[in-house]
């Protein structure tokens, strides 16, 4: 096997390896949304939707830790990939010209993701961890344990609302440039992939933020 | 020819060689708005020899934008800031009176610094040695349009054949990393009948090299593309990924 790990580890397959797990944790956010945004439908709707996933809980564990080796190696290759650039260019230009020939989201990857890997850290801890062992798991009052995390701590629910934001920058360019380093670049095609990107992005950080953002500004408490 | 001269100052990084650290000096020059880039520093460096200064060394060759020879980034830009034209046919009109420019080598630990503003470019030329052409047996002349084309294939292998391997991809890149012109060297081949034989032998040749240069990984910020003077395009790239994975998943060579 090793001219599978030699491809990978090649200039391409890096980018290829940062492709797939990407798309893959873009499908993942779709599930994580749709999930979320089901807290609109109410507390009883919510708690009976989260308890109905115990009877498949050997499952879940089984597509966590796929999901935790996707996270683990879109992560790694992404900081080797960061360190491994800075060294090849090693001197900085007197002259910043990148803003007139990039985007601000595709130079800003490292720094949105490290952002989106402190919260990941954070939002497993309070809300994964609570869900699953802790608190919550524990009342099965999901609904009210998510309400009072965000209403009672308006500093956690900013740096959440920040977060999404950033996730959205990160996931503008994540998008389209999956699709490049597929080679699916057509210049019929492609347009459209970049507008779809634009506007899933958009939802996925505007969907996510607006938990919070309720929460914090249009829940009375019980 | 009536346009008055534009004062400008200059701020050009010196270099005395590869090992010696450089750092930028100021010039102040007055050059006629109808004058090259180029032909500007040619006249800067007529005064330095004058005053027995040693003069700005920077390459170039044809002069006319289809060498590659010159390359100095303007401003933070490869070849400056008007798009699809070289250094050489930068013209001074696209500054103001008055004006700074910082005028500096390409940028990359592939293309070390050899004097002030030359680099050294060999790793481009390693790339095309690993593959860069086609194998065939010379002889006679062979007919034209032996071979049927579509024009719109044609034309895409001349787009991509167009570059002129400058390094301003490389120097434009946050990565150092060369993927526009291997992959437009790629491409040029990969389109057309003559190029098939050896197609993904070629891709995978290519990029081994590249990544043994030092070249950093695309993160597809297609800074390369906005700055190229010869326009090639990004899905060059794409082509390339795709000719690449393609190659390494069924190709039965394990060693390339």
């Amino acid at each position: 096997m090793g001219w599978l790990s030699q491809s990978l580890n090649s200039s391409i397959g890096k980018k290829f390896v940062m492709a797939v797990t990407g798309i893959s944790l873009i499908l993942f956010l779709i599930i994580h949304l749709l999930n979320n945004l089901s807290m609109y439908l109410g507390p009883e709707t919510y708690t009976a939707l989260v308890k109905s996933l115990d009877g498949i809980k050997p499952l879940i564990r089984v597509i966590e830790l796929v999901l935790a080796l996707v996270f683990v190696f879109h992560i790694f290759n992404g900081v080797r990939l960061w360190l491994e650039n800075k060294k090849a260019r090693p001197g900085k230009y007197a002259v910043n010209g990148s803003v007139k020939n990039s985007t601000l989201f595709s130079r800003t990857m490292i720094q949105t993701g490290s952002i989106i890997f402190i919260f990941l850290v954070i939002h497993l801890n309070t809300m994964w961890y609570s869900f699953n062992f802790g608190e919550a798991h524990a009342t099965h009052d999901y609904y009210y344990f998510v309400a009072e995390a965000f209403n009672s701590n308006i500093i956690y629910s900013l740096f959440y609302i920040f977060a999404m934001i950033v996730l959205g920058f990160h996931l503008n360019h994540g998008f389209q440039s999956a699709f490049q380093t597929f080679g699916w670049n057509h210049k019929k095609y492609f347009p459209l992939i970049e507008k779809i990107g634009f506007l899933y992005s958009l939802v996925m950080a505007i969907g996510f933020a607006s938990i919070p953002v309720y929460f914090l500004f249009f829940y009375g408490g019980n | 020819m009536s346009a008055e001269n534009l004062k400008l100052k200059l701020k050009i990084w010196r270099q005395k060689g590869p090992n010696s650290a450089g750092s930028f000096s100021k010039y102040e020059v007055a050059v006629s708005p109808d004058t090259s880039f180029l032909e500007m520093l040619d006249e800067l460096n007529d005064s330095l020899e004058r005053k027995g200064e040693i003069p700005i060394a920077f390459e170039s060759d044809c002069r006319e934008g289809i060498c590659g020879a010159c390359g100095l980034v303007i401003n933070g830009q490869p070849h400056g800031p008007v798009p699809l034209i070289t250094t050489c046919q930068l013209h001074m009109r696209n500054f103001k009176n008055g004006d700074t420019i910082w005028i500096e080598p390409f940028r990359a630990k592939a293309f070390p610094v050899l004097k002030d503003l030359m680099v050294d470019r060999t790793g481009f030329e390693k790339i095309q040695q690993a593959g860069g052409f086609i194998s065939i047996n010379t002889g006679g002349v062979p007919d034209a349009n032996e071979i049927a084309i579509p024009k719109d294939i044609s034309s895409l292998a001349m787009d991509a054949a167009a570059c002129i391997g400058c390094g301003a991809c490389v120097a434009a890149c946050k990565n150092a990393s060369a993927m526009l012109f291997v992959s437009a060297k790629v491409s040029q081949y990969a389109l057309l009948p003559q190029g098939q034989p050896e197609r993904y032998e070629r891709v995978q040749k290519m990029v081994k090299v590249m990544d043994e240069q030092g070249f950093g990984s695309c993160t597809n910020t297609y800074a390369c593309e906005a700055e190229c003077p010869k326009g090639i395009s990004v899905t060059n790239i794409a082509r390339m990924n795709r000719d690449y994975m393609k190659a390494k998943i069924i190709s039965k060579n394990v060693e390339v």
